[in-house]
């Protein structure tokens, strides 16, 4: 297994896949990893296009530069699949997780091609089911990790707790919910 | 003892300005520097710093207060990008001619126009001759290192010149990576407190700073300021030696990368140096005597010193981050050219004009800069000097 894993974020503005990015980068660093985390900036608006970016590695990674061949891409918006070539580079060997209530293959006529894994997870149905509302960014971000195994799930789940704990320190009310997104997306991301 | 955290370049940098407590910070927010102020007006609100925190209505302004702060006797600090900068231009131009040692954030991003936030050195290359130290960051750590080493630069009694600690917008202040911090008390020990001998707050020494300068007079002050900046080369390089003592980390004028048998090598600033790294270690696992020189400090410029390091390099691209619409090349490269000027064998050298406006560069970009050297080592011909890269136009991509 090679040493570095490289994820590419596909979102739309507002919807928290920089956040996620970031909190992936947090989760990773806390568990002894050398970690880099950051968004590609465009004309920020709600609603359009955006990417991030995630290196993880055991070593540290001096590359400063996007994404153009990873491991893992994650997409939280599956209307994004028609318009960004978001398979672009993407291991074959690796894999892509969508939020979407379909199944993989039902979407991989879609991926332009894309022979490797195709994963998906109704990320509206958990997060309104846990959150209350639509925040998709915490199921994909459990998702991914049990996708990519780049960090031990277990360990995963328990350092987030930390994390909400200190983050959520003035909402704490929100914790268990986020906890529990955390948690069903686990179990419910499928694929192959 | 250092410890283990993760932030993002702005971050860093907001980190280091609490730990130093500095008496004013002149806030005007700007992409991508906005998070420092934002960072930082928390800690005030937060009681963490008891800084005086000034918020005013433009960049002019926020130099302005800058230079009425220094020249009270106060530690003033700000942050700023991009038109923000060149908002400030003629203030810089006080700041660094009254001899005030103001510390600057400067987060690199592109001038307009047309009107774009993303990552160049085009502004604070356009402040080059302004008279103040510039020093340039890889990543996060060197962000957050440069910046405690600052004060004391600025500050050193035969340079009093203002200091502006850059790094790449976006590319490191927004990027969160592996960083080690130093504790607070460390921090302030090695920072120290600021005491002038003359400031315009004090009866025991009446002073005047900015007045009219008569023509017998004014251009024995600007030799002067000219000299300050020679001597700021051995002050960067005595806080350096401090700072490795202190913390370890080791800094110098520029960093020299598998210099000591390169037949090929590039010359850059930023945040590629970390990605011609990487394409380094896959050259020379082909067998290819490839090496690098980051620039840290561009000004002062070390100009012997880079000299004397490319001296024995057959093939070198400077690589600027700017353009500088000299229709010769870019900033960087009329430096590093100069520098070579003198020396008895010089090495082939093209400029590639590289990343404007954000336009990446990978470690595959790189490569082929140096493939091109190779070229050049070949068949012995230079070719064209003044090059540009990464733009999607045919008919001017050489490389």
């Amino acid at each position: 297994m090679k040493s570095m894993t490289e994820i590419r974020w596909h979102g739309r503005g507002g919807q928290g896949a920089k956040t996620a990015c970031l909190l992936l980068a947090d989760a990773a660093f806390a568990s002894g990893k050398y970690v880099q985390g950051f968004p590609e900036y465009g004309p920020e608006r709600m609603g359009a296009p955006i990417t991030a970016y995630n290196r993880i590695s055991d070593v540290p990674c001096t590359v400063h530069s996007n994404i153009y061949e990873p491991d893992f891409v994650v997409v939280v918006d599956e209307s994004l699949l028609s318009s960004v070539d978001v398979t672009a580079g993407l291991n074959p060997e690796g894999a892509i997780v969508i939020n979407s209530p379909r199944d993989g293959e039902a979407l991989r006529p879609l991926l332009r091609g894309y022979t490797g894994r195709v994963y998906t997870i109704d990320a509206r149905r958990i997060s309104e089911e846990h959150l209350g509302g639509y925040f998709p960014n915490t199921p994909m971000l459990s998702a991914i990790v049990q996708v990519s195994r780049v960090l031990d799930p277990g360990r995963f789940i328990a350092d987030m707790e930390a994390s909400f704990r200190h983050k959520f320190a003035t909402k704490p009310q929100v914790i268990q919910g986020n906890m529990n997104c955390l948690i069903q997306s686990m179990k419910e991301v499928h694929g192959a | 003892m250092s410890f283990r955290e993760r932030l993002s370049g702005n971050e860093a940098i907001a980190y280091a300005m609490r730990q130093i407590n500095p008496d004013v910070f002149a806030a005007f927010p700007i992409t991508p520097s906005t998070e420092i102020p934002q960072y930082f007006a928390q800690y005030v609100a937060n009681g963490q710093v008891d800084t005086e925190y000034v918020t005013v209505e433009s960049e002019h302004s926020s130099m302005s207060t800058c230079v009425g702060a220094a020249a009270a006797g106060a530690r003033a600090v700000t942050a700023t990008s991009s038109c923000g900068l060149a908002f400030m231009y003629e203030m810089l131009y006080v700041a660094a001619s009254a001899r005030l040692p103001i510390t600057l954030a400067c987060v690199n991003r592109t001038l307009t126009g047309p009107i774009n936030i993303n990552n160049d050195h085009s502004d604070s290359m356009g402040a080059r001759d302004t008279g103040w130290i510039q020093i340039y960051a890889e990543n996060n750590q060197e962000a957050y290192d440069n910046y405690l080493q600052a004060m004391r630069i600025s500050e050193t009694p035969d340079v009093r010149l203002p200091i502006m600690i850059c790094q790449d917008g976006f590319i490191t202040s927004h990027a969160v990576e592996n960083i080690l911090l130093e504790e607070d008390s460390a921090v302030k020990r090695f920072v120290g407190e600021w005491n002038p001998e003359h400031a315009l707050i004090g009866r025991d020494h009446p002073l005047a700073v900015g007045p009219y300068d008569t023509c017998p007079y004014c251009m024995e002050h600007k030799v002067q300021q000219a000299e300050a900046m020679k001597n700021a080369k051995r002050a960067i390089l005595d806080v350096a030696a401090d700072f490795e003592q202190t913390f370890g980390r080791k800094y110098g004028l520029f960093e020299s990368y598998r210099m000591e048998d390169a037949e090929v090598a590039l010359v850059l600033i930023g945040s590629t140096a970390g990605t011609a790294k990487a394409c380094i270690e896959k050259l020379r696992a082909e067998g290819v005597k490839a090496g690098l020189i980051k620039i840290r400090v561009f000004r002062p410029f070390p100009m012997e010193e880079i000299a004397q390091a490319l001296s024995h390099v057959q093939a070198v691209a400077v690589m600027d981050k700017s353009e500088g619409n000299s229709a010769c090349g870019g900033p960087l490269f009329a430096e590093v050219r100069s520098a070579c000027y003198d020396l008895e064998t010089r090495p082939k050298m093209i400029n590639v004009v590289y990343g404007l406006a954000g336009r990446d560069c990978a470690v595959e970009d790189v490569e082929k800069v140096y493939r091109h050297l190779l070229h050049i080592l070949e068949t012995g011909e230079t070719g064209p000097r003044y090059l540009h890269m990464g733009q999607r136009s045919s008919e001017q991509e050489v490389l």
